[in-house]
Order: structure tokens, then C-alpha cells, then sequence
């Protein structure tokens, strides 16, 4: 289990980096909490720098969009999902559980706004 | 409408292809390549393909979705001419493919130096380029690299990561100069220096000296540069010659409306070969970026089969990349040449930053960071919000 921080600290819209076995991206998506890999499955980048659209992030470098519920890339350049983590709240702070295999979800993610 | 072909195999046809089957085209595709791989993304050459760090399998634009396109492959043979008045595609073998509608997505090409040239002497712009560099492109080699552009400044930033002594040679005083102006294209060009590769500015070349094989490169300053391998990074041109003949308006490029559309119905044109008018510059640009080819077909192909389109609003606004030692060099929206340039965050001096180019009215029209990927993405919002 990952301290993220308290929750006043990640308000809506916002993402942070936290350091798990590999980096986690913890997004806050109108208060629903989401965290996956923070590197991009395409290139080296970090998805925690990356542009929330609806339950997607846009990876700043490239443009892959990623599903933050299940980690499942929408198109081109990423082919490959990243993996998805489970996020808790305790008493106003927020934890990830880092995922041990990849998660193949079902939906794939759709860029919009 | 029963057919569409689409000719062009890369990021733009594979993009276009899909885009019909998504937006519910039922009937035939036919996707006409010219190169004999399948479809494959392009940037990675120059970078991390070249260095060897991913493979061929690695950089395969299509998955395993694909296969559900249903569409009829011609890889390997290039498209010859285009009938617009009889609606049919002939390919260089003669064989003559009847449609509906036409989606040209042939791309560019890289610009070449005139005239025979020795043997060492590359460009790069497909896969098959990049296989016979890399072979060159090893511990101690001289690599001479002719164009400071982007394509050029990656190839020795990668080289010079391989172990190759790299000299660039640029004919402009200051490299991307077009593209970023010269301030910031000087502070691009100090890349080099900081990480071993020699830029020699404000020349250029004079000629290629190796009867079979490069030694070579003399400038026009009368220098003459040692070279084991040359690079020759001078731009790249529209692959249009085939359309010739065709009844399209070929100046610059494929020339479309915003959509896509040519002035012959059911003829489209996207990606790197597309003259197309664009709201952001209200104007006509011919762009070589890896996400207007991504981006672009989804809204001709609405267009094609009178469908509703929507993009996000940041796509309307031109972005491209670059990386070059380590560093992620991004620029969206467009600059004029009567752009001044604010830096809006850190140091040009001594890292990484953030411009913005503001027009005569100082308005913001584009961004320019190294290194800053989340107030670039911020930005580059702002400047479509802006518009």
C-alpha cells in the first residue's frame, strides 16, 4: 500500500506522481479517484503530466489516450495498456495498491471534449 | 457508395481506414501501399529504431483489431495514376482498381541532393532507409549530416549516442529558423554543442567529395569535413507526381478544404501530402506532423460519407515533437514572422522552458517548451480556447 496524501490535496482535474514499485499516476476525475502506471506504454513519458479528458488522460508527449478504468489504450502510438491500481480513502488520505499483473479491461477509452 | 480505395499505407491511410469502418462504412476498402511493409510509425526512426532500442515489431502501426477492418491490402506497389472523370485507381503494375471514392494519403517524401551520389550517402524517411543507416552508423564513425531540421538533429543526437563523431552542417545562420524563428532556433541548435556534435552554421554544401564510396563533405566556406557516413536532411516533398493529369489543384501539396475535400467530389486528401486550409492560420498549410495525419482523416472521412464530426478543439491547433539528447522539445500553433517571443517559464539558458510567440497584437499564437510537457499541454489548449 502506496501513501498518496490527503485528499484536500488532490482536488478535481488533478493528478500526481507517486513512486510504487514502478511510478503510479493518481488522477482525481470529479472525485472519483483512479491510479495507473505513470509511464506511457508507447514512449518514456509521464502520464501524470498528461491532459485529462473525461475518464481519459491524453499522454502529453504523443497524444495516446488511456482509459483511467482500465488502463486500455483508444489508438496510435500506444498499443499496449498500462496497468491499473486500486486507490483507497482512510480518514481523508489517499492510498494506492499497487497491481501486481497487467488488468485487461473490457472498454476502451474514447477521446472527447 | 460501395468503395473507397485510400492510397497510402502509413499513419494516414491505416487512420482513414479505420476512421470508415468506424464511423459505419460497410462497403469495400481497398488500402494501396507503395512500400512493402506494412504499416509502421514513422518518428521512432530516426530515434529510438535507429538506436536499436525498439524493433520493427515495436514501431507496427497496425494490432490485432485490424484484422476486423476487412480491408484489401496492396502492399508494395505504388499507385500510377488517378482517373477522377472515370473514378479508378491504376497501380505501377498496370492492374486498374474501380471506386467510389478516392482517399489520397500518399505522404511525402524525403528531398534528395541532385545528381548521382556515393555510396554512404542516406536519407531517411521510411523503414528501409533507417535498416541501411543503422548498419553505418557504428562506435567512431564520421557522420556528416547535411540540414539541422528536425529529422536532421535527431539523426545526431541519436548518432552521437551511438558513438559516431557528428558534424551538422546548416545553410542558414541559425537552424529551424522557420519553423521557431531564430532565437529559439538558436537555442535548439546549442543542443548539439552541449552534447558533442559540432554545428557548422551559415554554410553550406559545396560538394561531395568520394568517387565510390564518401570521404567527404566540402563546404562552401571551403572546409572540408571528414565523413564516413552522410546524412542529407533537406526537407521532403509531397508524393503527388502520380496525380498528374488528375484534375486536382496540386500546388504545394494536395490542395483540400478544412474537411479534407478536394475540388473533385468523392476525392479526399489527408496527412503529410494534404494542402489543406486550416481554420487556426485561416489559411492553406501543407503539415509534415505525425498528429495531423492521425487526426486528420477521421474528419474527411465524415465528410466523405456526410456524417457528423467533432474533434477536441487542441487538435485544430498544429503540434509536433521532437527529441533530441534527452531533451523533449514540443512547439504547437504557428509562428509568422512578425512573432516576438516571451519566455513564460524557466531558463532558455540554461534548460529546460517555456515560450509563447505572441503575433503584432501580442496575442499568444503558439508555445514552444523543452522539457515542460504539463504547462505545453495547458498551453496548447489555451491557444485553441483563444481562437
Amino acid at each position: 500500500m502506496i501513501l498518496v496524501g490527503e485528499l484536500a490535496g488532490l482536488p478535481p482535474g488533478e493528478s500526481v506522481r507517486v513512486q510504487g514499485e514502478v511510478a503510479i499516476a493518481v488522477f482525481n476525475v470529479d472525485g472519483e479517484l483512479y491510479a495507473i502506471d505513470d509511464t506511457c506504454s508507447h514512449q518514456d513519458a509521464s502520464l501524470s503530466d498528461g491532459w485529462l479528458e473525461g475518464c481519459a488522460v491524453e499522454c502529453p508527449l504523443h497524444a495516446a489516450c488511456f482509459d483511467l478504468r482500465t488502463g486500455q489504450p483508444s489508438g496510435p502510438p500506444a498499443k499496449k495498456p498500462v496497468r491499473t491500481h486500486a486507490v483507497s480513502i482512510e480518514d481523508g488520505v489517499i492510498y494506492v495498491h499497487e497491481s501486481t499483473r497487467v488488468t485487461v479491461g473490457g472498454a476502451v477509452a474514447e477521446e472527447v471534449g | 457508395m460501395e468503395r473507397v480505395t485510400v492510397v497510402g499505407a502509413s499513419l494516414a491511410g491505416l487512420a482513414t481506414v479505420r476512421a470508415l469502418r468506424a464511423q459505419e462504412f460497410e462497403g469495400r476498402i481497398t488500402l494501396i501501399g507503395d512500400e512493402r511493409h506494412e504499416p509502421y510509425d514513422r518518428p521512432p526512426l530516426s530515434k529510438e529504431y535507429l538506436a536499436g532500442t525498439v524493433s520493427e515489431d515495436d514501431i507496427g502501426l497496425t494490432h490485432s483489431d485490424d484484422a476486423e477492418l476487412d480491408v484489401e491490402w496492396v502492399i508494395g506497389q505504388p499507385a500510377s495514376s488517378l482517373d477522377t472523370a472515370g473514378k479508378s485507381v491504376e497501380l505501377a503494375g498496370g492492374f486498374r482498381i474501380e471506386t467510389d471514392a478516392v482517399v489520397v494519403a500518399t505522404g511525402a517524401r524525403a528531398r534528395e541532393l541532385p545528381g548521382d551520389c556515393p555510396e554512404g550517402v542516406h536519407t531517411l524517411r521510411t523503414l528501409d532507409d533507417a535498416r541501411a543507416l543503422r548498419t553505418e552508423l557504428v562506435p567512431g564513425a564520421r557522420l556528416v549530416v547535411i540540414g539541422a531540421g528536425f529529422i536532421g538533429a535527431e539523426i545526431a543526437s541519436t548518432a552521437a549516442g551511438l558513438g559516431c563523431e557528428v558534424d551538422i552542417v546548416e545553410a542558414a545562420d541559425v537552424p529551424l529558423q522557420r519553423p521557431l524563428g531564430a532565437e529559439m532556433g538558436a537555442v535548439c541548435g546549442r543542443l548539439h554543442a552541449r552534447n558533442g556534435a559540432r554545428l557548422h552554421a551559415g554554410t553550406g554544401l559545396a560538394e561531395l567529395v568520394g568517387e565510390t564510396r564518401v570521404k567527404a563533405v566540402r563546404l562552401t566556406d571551403g572546409r572540408e569535413l571528414p565523413a564516413d557516413v552522410v546524412v542529407v536532411g533537406i526537407g521532403a516533398q509531397p508524393n503527388t507526381e502520380w496525380l498528374a493529369g488528375s484534375g486536382l489543384d496540386l500546388d504545394g501539396g494536395v490542395r483540400t478544404d478544412e474537411q479534407g475535400r478536394t475540388a473533385v467530389p468523392e476525392v479526399l486528401a489527408v496527412g503529410d501530402c494534404a494542402h489543406s486550409y486550416r481554420d487556426y492560420t485561416a489559411g492553406w498549410l501543407r503539415l509534415e506532423h505525425w498528429t495531423n495525419a492521425l487526426q486528420q482523416p477521421a474528419a474527411a472521412v465524415a465528410a466523405l460519407l456526410g456524417r457528423e464530426h467533432s474533434a477536441p478543439a487542441h487538435h485544430s491547433v498544429p503540434y509536433f515533437w521532437s527529441d533530441q539528447y534527452g531533451h523533449k522539445i514540443q512547439f504547437a500553433g504557428h509562428r509568422t514572422a512578425d512573432c516576438t517571443v516571451q519566455i513564460e517559464e524557466g531558463d532558455p539558458d540554461s534548460g529546460d522552458f517555456l515560450a509563447l510567440y505572441l503575433d503584432s497584437e501580442e496575442r499568444p499564437v503558439g508555445v514552444l517548451a523543452i522539457d515542460r510537457a504539463r504547462p505545453f499541454g495547458q498551453w496548447r489548449r489555451k491557444l485553441a480556447r483563444s481562437r
